[in-house]
C-alpha cells in the first residue's frame, strides 16, 4: 500500500521546516507550552532527575549492604534512605515514567490527533508533578522520611517523628498528575483518533495507555483520600486507623493496595505496550494474535484490582480472604502469559533484526517472565509466608519493575529517539549499555532470591555475615548497572548535537507517528491521515538499510 | 448521532416533576428512619437514596437520552470499581475468626 | 460584545470558543463531557475510599455507631438535603436555559444555586457548632456520655469508638463541604461569565459540565444523608 510508505524526496530533505523543537527557543516557549511533545520532555527532564535522585539512594543501601555491619550509616538513616528510594523510584519515576514521556509524545501522534483533548490539563499535570517533586525534595532535604514508601499505620500516624504529612501531600499531588494525565489519555483515545483508525487498527502502546489510563482514574483517588485519612489523623486526631479507638490499621493497608497494586500495572502497561511496538518492528511481522494481546491489556488492568490483599497475606487479613486473593493473583497471570506467548509466537519464523531497541526487548521478556513467574510463587499462600519481607520479595519486584518497566522504557526512548530528538544515536555505544543494564541487572538482584529465599529479611542496615558474599554480588552488579544507566543519559545527550540526522522513518517501522517529519511539526501532520490499513502492516513495509546492517550508522 | 445531543432536554415541568419526586422520597426515607423496621431500616434507606441517586443521574445529568452508551458505561464503572473495593475488603472483615 | 474580541484574539477561527485542535464544535463537546464524566468516577472512588471505612466500621462497632449517629440532628440533615435537591433543580434550568439562549434567566439561577449551596455550608457550620458544643469533636476534649436511644433504652458503647464514628463523620462531610465549596466557587465565576455573555446555545459546555459536578456532590450527600443519620435510629 503506496499510502504508508514515506515518498524518498521527503526523508531525504534536512528538515529546513519548523519542527515542534525550533517552534520557539524562549524559556517561556517551553514552560507555558500546551503542545504534548515539548511537554513529554519536560517530563522527560523532570523525570531523569528523579531516577537518578532515586538511583543515588540505591546505591547508598547497596554501599551499606556491602558489609555486614552498619558502617555507613545507622538504623534511622537507613530507614530514611530506603524509603526516599522507594517513594522516589515509585510515585516520581516509574508511574509517570512511560505514560508521561513516551505516551505524552505518543499517543496524539500514533491516533494521527493534533494534540491530547487538553492540552492545557496537560500542562497543568506536568506542574503538579513538579509542584509534588518539590514539596516531595523539600521534605528530603529537611529530614526525610522513615515509614517506608507504603505509609502504614499505625507507625506513619503515631509513631513516625518525621515529615509524613509533607511526604504524604506530595504524594497525594503527584497522584493528581497521574489522574490528568490517565483522563486525558482516555478522552483522547477515545474522541480524537483520525478517521479510519478503528478500534481493531489502534496499536498496541495506545491499548496499552489506555488500559494504563483507566487504573490511573479508578485507583488514584483512593490513595489519594488515604493519605488524606493519614495526615489528618496526625493533624487533628481524627482516629481513623487508629487501633486505640477501635480503628483498624488493616484498613488503611486495604485502601493503600487498593491503589498501589494496580499502580504496579500503571508502571509495567505502557512498557509492555512498548514492547509489542518494539517486536512488531524488528520482527518485521504483525503481532501474533493482535486482538487478544489488545484485550489482555484491559483484562490486567480489571483483574488488577482484584488482588490486592495478597501484599496482606501475613498481616492479619482472614484466611479465607486470603485464599480468595491468592486464587484471584493467579488470574492475572494469564493475560501476562498471553502477552509473553504472543510475543514470542511473533518472533517465530521472522526476520528478526538485533538494533538496541529489540535487545532491550528482549531483555524486558526474559526479565518480566521471571518477575511473573515468581510473583505466582508469592501469591501461593504457603510460600508467601515463608518469604514475606524478606529479599525474595524485593527482588521480585525489581524483576517486573525495573528488569520489566526499565527495559520497556529505555527500549522505547532507543526506538523513538530519531523522533523525538530528529538524531540517531551511537548504536555501539547504545548496544554496549543495554548489554551492562542486562548483566547488571541481573548480578544485582538474582542474588537477592537467593538471600530472602534462605531468609535475610528486608529494611534492615546490617545482617549475619553469612549473606555477605551474595550481597557483595548484589552491590557490585548495582555499580554495573548504574553505569549501563549513566551511558545513555551521555550519548543520547551527544547526540542531540552530534548524532546523525534521522530520517522520518529510520526504521522503516509501522504507525502513524512514522509518517510525519522527525522531528514532527507542532501540529503533528500537515493533514490529518486518513488510515486505510491494519496496525503493523509489515509485510506493505520494506525494511530499511541499517536494519540489514546495523551499528553502521 | 450529534443532532441528537441538542434534544436531551426535557421541559421545564419535567425537571420540576423529578424534583419534587426527589423532595417526596426525602420525606419518606425520613419517615421511615422513624418506624421501627428491623434489619429493614437501612435496607429502605439505601434503596431510597439509590432511587433518588438514579433519578439525578438519568435525568439531570442526562445519561437517560445520551446520544451514546459511553456515558453510562463510565457511570457503571465507577460504580463496579466502587462495588469491587467495598466487596472485597468486606470478605476480609466478614470472615475474620477472631472478631 | 466587548469580551468577544478578546476571545477572538484568544482562539482563532470563526467559532470563537473552538480550540485549535479540535476538527469541529462537536467533537470538542464530547471531549469536554467524556473528561468531566471520567472525573466524576474519580470522585466516586475518592469518597469511595471513606464509605468503605464506614462500611467496615460500622459493621465492626455497631452499638457505638449506632448511639452516635442517634446524636446527629436529623431535622438539619433533612434540611440540607432538601436545600441541595432543590439547588439541583435550579442547576438543571440553568443548563436549560444556557441552551435557549436566555442570559438573564441563565444568570437568575446560577445566582439562586450559589445561595441555596452558601445556605447548605451554614446550616453545616451550625451543626459542626452543635459538635463542638457537645464535645463530639475527636480529639481531647472528645466526651460521648450520650448512651441512650430515643426511646430511653440504655445501649453498652465504648466512647473510643463512638469517637471513631465522629471522625468518619467529620471526614465525610468536611469533604464533602469543601466540594460544596468549591462548587458555589466555580457557579460563582460562571455567573459573571454568563452575564458577560460568554455562552450561546452553540457553547455553554462550562455550564453544562459544572452542572455535572454539582449533581455528583448533590449524589454523594444523597449516600451521606441515610448512611450517617437515618439507618441507626432503630437498633
Amino acid at each position: 500500500m503506496a499510502s504508508t510508505v514515506i515518498p524518498a524526496n521527503q526523508t531525504l530533505a534536512p528538515t529546513p521546516k519548523l519542527n515542534y523543537l525550533n517552534n520557539g527557543h524562549t524559556l517561556k516557549s517551553w514552560l507555558l507550552t500546551t503542545d504534548h511533545k515539548r511537554i513529554a520532555l519536560l517530563y522527560l527532564i523532570s523525570v531523569t532527575v528523579f531516577f537518578f535522585l532515586g538511583g543515588f539512594f540505591a546505591m547508598l543501601i547497596r554501599l551499606e549492604l556491602l558489609t555486614p555491619q552498619g558502617d555507613l550509616m545507622q538504623a534511622d538513616t537507613y530507614n530514611k534512605v530506603f524509603t526516599m528510594h522507594g517513594m522516589i523510584m515509585v510515585f516520581f519515576f516509574l508511574i509517570p515514567v512511560v505514560p508521561a514521556v513516551l505516551g505524552n509524545f505518543l499517543v496524539p501522534l500514533m491516533i494521527g490527533a493534533k494534540d491530547l483533548a487538553f492540552p492545557r490539563i496537560n500542562l497543568l499535570s506536568w506542574y503538579l508533578y513538579i509542584t509534588a517533586g518539590t514539596l516531595f525534595l523539600h521534605c528530603m532535604l529537611t529530614g526525610g522520611v522513615d515509614t517506608g514508601w507504603t505509609f502504614y499505620t499505625p507507625y506513619s500516624t503515631v509513631g513516625s517523628n518525621t515529615n509524613v504529612i509533607e511526604a504524604g501531600l506530595a504524594v497525594f499531588i503527584a497522584g493528581f498528575s497521574s489522574i490528568f494525565t490517565g483522563l486525558n489519555f482516555i478522552v483522547t483515545i477515545h474522541r480524537m483518533r483520525a478517521p479510519g483508525l478503528t478500534w481493531d487498527r489502534l496499536p498496541l502502546f495506545i491499548w496499552a495507555n489506555y488500559a494504563t489510563s483507566l487504573i490511573m482514574i479508578l485507583g488514584t483517588p483512593v490513595i489519594a483520600i488515604t493519605v488524606v485519612l493519614v495526615a489528618v489523623e496526625r493533624l487533628f486526631h481524627l482516629g481513623i486507623f487508629d487501633p486505640r479507638l477501635g480503628g483498624d490499621p488493616l484498613l488503611f493497608q486495604h485502601l493503600f493496595w487498593f491503589y498501589s497494586h494496580p499502580a504496579v500495572y500503571i508502571m509495567i502497561l505502557p512498557s509492555m505496550g512498548v514492547i509489542s511496538e518494539l517486536i512488531a518492528c524488528f520482527a518485521r511481522k504483525r503481532i501474533f494474535g493482535y486482538k487478544f494481546v489488545a484485550l489482555s491489556s484491559l483484562a490486567i488492568a480489571v483483574f488488577g484490582f482484584l488482588v490486592w490483599a495478597h501484599h496482606m497475606f501475613v498481616a492479619g487479613i482472614s484466611l479465607y480472604a486470603a485464599m480468595i486473593f491468592s486464587f484471584l493473583s493467579f488470574s492475572v497471570g494469564v493475560p501476562s502469559a498471553v502477552k509473553v506467548f504472543n510475543w514470542t509466537a511473533t518472533l517465530y519464523k521472522s526476520s528478526i533484526s538485533y538494533a538496541t531497541p529489540m535487545l532491550y526487548a528482549f531483555g524486558f521478556i526474559g526479565l518480566f517472565t521471571i518477575g511473573g513467574l515468581t510473583g505466582l510463587m508469592l501469591a501461593t499462600i504457603g510460600i508467601d509466608v515463608h518469604v514475606t519481607d524478606t529479599y525474595f520479595v524485593v527482588a521480585h519486584f525489581h524483576y517486573v519493575m525495573v528488569g520489566g518497566v526499565l527495559m520497556g522504557y529505555l527500549g522505547g526512548l532507543h526506538f523513538w529517539w530519531p523522533k523525538i530528538s530528529g538524531r540517531m544515536y551511537p548504536e555501539s555505544w547504545a548496544k554496549l549499555s543495554a548489554l551492562l543494564v542486562f548483566v547488571g541487572f541481573n548480578l544485582t538482584f538474582f542474588p537477592q532470591f537467593i538471600l530472602g529465599y534462605v531468609g535475610m529479611p528486608r529494611r534492615y542496615w546490617q545482617y549475619p555475615p553469612e549473606f555477605q558474599v551474595l550481597n557483595v554480588l548484589s552491590t557490585a552488579g548495582s555499580s554495573v548497572l548504574a553505569v549501563g544507566y549513566l551511558l545513555p543519559m551521555i550519548y543520547l545527550l551527544w547526540s542531540l548535537k552530534y548524532g546523525p540526522i534521522a530520517e522520518a522513518n529510520p526504521w522503516g517501522a509501522a504507525g502513524l507517528e512514522w509518517q510525519t517529519t522527525s522531528p514532527p511539526p507542532t501540529f503533528n501532520f500537515d493533514e490529518t491521515p486518513v488510515v486505510t490499513w491494519e496496525a503493523y502492516n509489515y509485510d506493505e513495509i520494506p525494511a530499511p538499510k541499517q536494519l540489514e546492517a546495523p551499528g553502521a550508522r | 448521532m450529534s443532532e441528537h445531543e441538542e434534544h436531551t432536554s426535557h421541559s421545564q415541568a419535567f425537571y420540576l416533576a423529578i424534583g419534587i419526586g426527589l423532595l417526596v422520597l426525602t420525606a419518606t426515607t425520613v419517615g421511615a428512619a422513624f418506624v421501627n423496621l428491623g434489619p429493614f431500616n437501612p435496607i429502605i434507606a439505601l434503596l431510597i437514596a439509590t432511587i433518588k441517586a438514579t433519578l439525578v443521574v438519568l435525568f439531570f445529568m442526562h445519561v437517560k437520552g445520551a446520544s451514546e452508551k459511553l456515558t453510562g458505561a463510565v457511570v457503571v464503572s465507577g460504580f463496579f470499581f466502587l462495588a469491587i473495593l467495598l466487596s472485597l475488603s468486606l470478605a476480609d472483615y466478614l470472615t475474620r475468626s477472631w472478631r | 460584545m466587548p469580551d468577544s474580541q478578546a476571545i477572538v484574539m484568544e482562539h482563532e477561527a470563526h467559532n470563537p470558543a473552538l480550540l485549535h485542535h479540535f476538527a469541529d464544535a462537536q467533537q470538542q463537546k464530547n471531549a469536554a463531557s467524556l473528561g468531566m464524566w471520567l472525573f466524576l468516577v474519580t470522585e466516586i472512588m475518592f469518597f469511595g475510599g471513606m464509605f468503605c471505612a464506614y462500611l467496615v466500621y460500622r459493621l465492626a462497632h455497631f452499638n457505638a455507631f449506632a448511639a452516635a449517629s442517634q446524636q446527629l440532628s436529623i431535622g438539619m440533615g433533612a434540611f440540607n438535603t432538601a436545600v441541595l435537591i432543590v439547588s439541583s433543580i435550579t442547576v438543571v434550568l440553568a443548563v436549560k436555559a444556557a441552551e435557549a439562549g436566555k442570559r438573564k434567566v441563565l444568570v437568575g439561577y446560577l445566582i439562586i444555586t450559589v445561595l441555596l449551596g452558601m445556605t447548605f455550608l451554614v446550616v453545616k457550620g451550625f451543626e459542626y457548632r452543635e459538635k463542638f458544643e457537645k464535645h463530639h469533636v475527636p480529639g481531647s476534649t472528645f466526651k460521648f456520655t450520650d448512651t441512650f436511644d430515643d426511646n430511653g433504652k440504655q445501649i453498652p458503647v465504648n466512647p473510643k469508638e463512638a469517637e471513631l464514628f465522629f471522625s468518619l463523620y467529620f471526614a465525610m462531610t468536611g469533604m464533602h463541604a469543601l466540594h460544596m465549596i468549591i462548587g458555589c466557587g466555580l457557579f460563582g465565576v460562571l455567573t459573571v461569565f454568563a452575564w458577560k455573555g460568554h455562552y450561546s446555545p452553540g457553547y455553554f459546555t462550562p455550564i453544562e459540565n459544572a452542572g455535572l459536578y454539582w449533581h455528583l456532590v448533590d449524589i454523594i450527600w444523597i449516600y451521606l444523608f441515610p448512611l450517617l443519620y437515618l439507618i441507626s435510629r432503630h437498633s
